[in-house]
């Protein structure tokens, strides 16, 4: 059912090398190719077909998720909606990922939307990465929304990695958090060729002790271009911070937009924003220690982005 | 051994061309301990850029084991067996301790072995491996690990810029015993620029460098004694009358 090249972007995507353990949905060519549930965790299709409902019962602790998106036909346009219902108290793992493999003339894209609603008390890490490859002329366009509701109490670490290979993304983030709530995106992003990644991130800090820690780091090289684009409104007694630090190469472009809004006295708010080049003491440093100018790029690189 | 002959180096500013070293030649022999001191401004610091190739010379040559390295790039020079600390340290978001020793070392090396690196300049190692090398680590820390890195690289020349600066008080008692422990464990030379008086004190050879050129170059003996009691400040000023009367 699954196959060489598609195993191979779900090790890129999801670090799957076998069937994951726990609960799991694989989505190849806009079709259920493997599902499984557990006690705790339910996966059911939406009725309409447009996506997955995932249902984690209250109190589950140290289960996993792994819901990976696997193209590898081009000319495929598809726009998912899956749900996260994450039960009060529980701890749970979520692993999504899309990966685009092609090698046609047509352009591959899937429009994923990600609904989380975090129940009290509840503490999710999730992870999504996206990848693609392939030598067509079709583009490989992801562009996913995620929707994140937190009850109070709840905490939620995201983990978005985009290192190679996606020609277009727009990335859009809601989160709104009540009294409590705690929040922390970490951002990774590489873009290369004429590449174009818009990250945009809007965070509600609505309840008492709240708080956002919005992080990207990224890497613009060749003729690609990127938007961080983070908003932050703190309508309590809360505290948020967003940092955009990216290293800009060749003729690339990078636009840093933070913003905040702070509609309460309480509100603690911080943005950073920095842009710029490698440096060349960097360079020169790891040069000294035996390194040619290029793996120093690669290691200043691989080390940004780790 | 490293011989520079005849090595100048030039800058530009406002008024035209300035002399940053001014007709150098240097011997350092194989497996000495050399101290290289003076005034601040006196080109110290160009000086080691130039050994590590960082800097070009206007003019000169440079030579290592025989062989001439003057047009030799950095990376080409460090495998060659130069190591160099800066004296303000780099900082690399996302680069760990263990990393940048492991690059240093040019192997894979495990936990414990970088921990013996870090141990040598005086850092409880457990507590900064995993540690990146960002501005969360203090200068005296950073300045550690810079030293650290070129113990773990272990080769024929070993270059300190002001391995004292930005360490405070306690910590440099054991600094001393780092770099006498060096003394007595490597086999190549080691070339210190510091204005230290333990660190002078246990030079083979010390190199007074003013005004871009050498003052004095002799063994420790016959030099200590004549800079001592005369702060740095005294031996600038008078190069710098030299300096302004020429």
């Amino acid at each position: 059912m699954i196959d060489e090249i598609q195993k191979r972007i779900l090790e890129e995507v999801a670090d799957l090398h076998e069937v994951p353990i726990g609960a799991y949905n694989i989505r190849a060519n806009s079709k259920m190719a493997a599902r499984n549930t557990t006690a705790n965790i339910d996966i059911v299709s939406k009725e309409d077909g447009s996506g997955i409902d995932v249902k984690i019962k209250p109190g589950t602790k140290n289960e996993s998720v792994h819901i990976p998106v696997v193209i590898s036909k081009t000319g495929i346009k598809e726009v998912v909606y899956n749900d996260f219902f994450i039960g009060e108290d529980s701890d749970v793992v979520i692993v999504a990922g899309c990966g685009i493999h092609n090698c046609g003339n047509q352009d591959s894209q899937h429009d994923g939307v990600h609904r989380f609603y975090v129940g009290k008390n509840a503490h999710v890490k999730y992870v999504e990465k996206h990848y693609g490859e392939g030598d067509g002329t079709g583009k490989r366009i992801l562009n996913p929304g995620t929707e994140v509701y937190m009850e109070e109490g709840s905490s939620m670490e995201m983990e978005m990695v985009q290192i190679k290979g996606v020609d277009s993304t727009v990335r859009d983030t809601k989160a709104e958090l009540a009294a409590g709530a705690s929040l922390v995106v970490r951002e990774r992003l590489m873009t290369h060729g004429d590449q174009s990644a818009v990250s945009i991130y809007k965070v509600q800090l609505n309840g008492e002790g709240s708080s956002a820690d919005v992080v990207s780091r990224s890497v613009a090289r060749d003729n690609s271009y990127q938007k961080f684009d983070a908003k932050i409104d703190g309508n309590a007694a809360c505290s948020g911070h967003s940092e955009c630090d990216a290293i800009i190469m060749d003729n690339a472009k990078i636009l840093a937009v933070p913003q905040l809004q702070a509609n309460n006295i309480d509100a603690a708010l911080i943005h950073e924003a920095a842009i710029g080049k490698i440096a060349g003491e960097q360079l020169t440093k790891l040069m000294t220690l035996g390194l040619t100018e290029a793996e120093a790029e690669e290691q200043i690189i691989n080390g940004f982005l780790k | 051994m490293l011989e520079l002959r005849n090595v100048s180096f030039n800058v530009d500013d406002d008024k035209g061309q300035k002399e940053i070293i001014r007709d150098l030649s240097l011997k350092i022999d194989d497996g000495k301990f050399v101290v290289v001191t003076g005034p601040n401004g006196g080109g110290k610091s160009t000086l080691a850029k130039i050994i590590a190739g960082i800097e070009t010379p206007t003019s000169g040559q440079i030579l290592f084991n025989g062989k001439d390295i003057t047009h030799m790039s950095i990376t080409d020079r460090a495998n060659a067996g130069i190591s160099y600390a800066f004296q303000q340290p780099v900082r690399f978001k996302g680069i760990r301790v263990i990393d940048l020793l492991r690059i240093a070392a040019k192997t894979r090396l495990s936990v414990a072995e970088a921990c013996k690196y870090l141990s040598e300049v005086g850092l409880c190692a457990r507590d900064y491996i995993e540690r990146e090398v960002n501005a969360s680590l203090s200068g005296g820390e950073l300045k550690r690990i810079e030293i650290a890195t070129v113990l773990a690289r272990g080769t024929q020349l070993s270059l300190f810029d002001e391995p004292e600066a930005g360490i405070d008080l306690w910590s440099f008692k054991n600094l001393i015993s780092v770099f006498e422990h060096m003394r007595e464990t490597i086999n190549g030379s080691i070339i210190i620029i510091s204005h230290q008086e333990r660190i002078l004190d246990i030079a083979d050879e010390i190199v007074v460098l003013a005004d871009g050129k050498i003052v004095k170059h002799g063994t420790k003996d016959e030099i200590l004694p004549t800079i001592l009691g005369t702060s740095a400040a005294t031996v600038s000023c008078s190069v710098f009358d030299k300096g302004g009367n020429r």
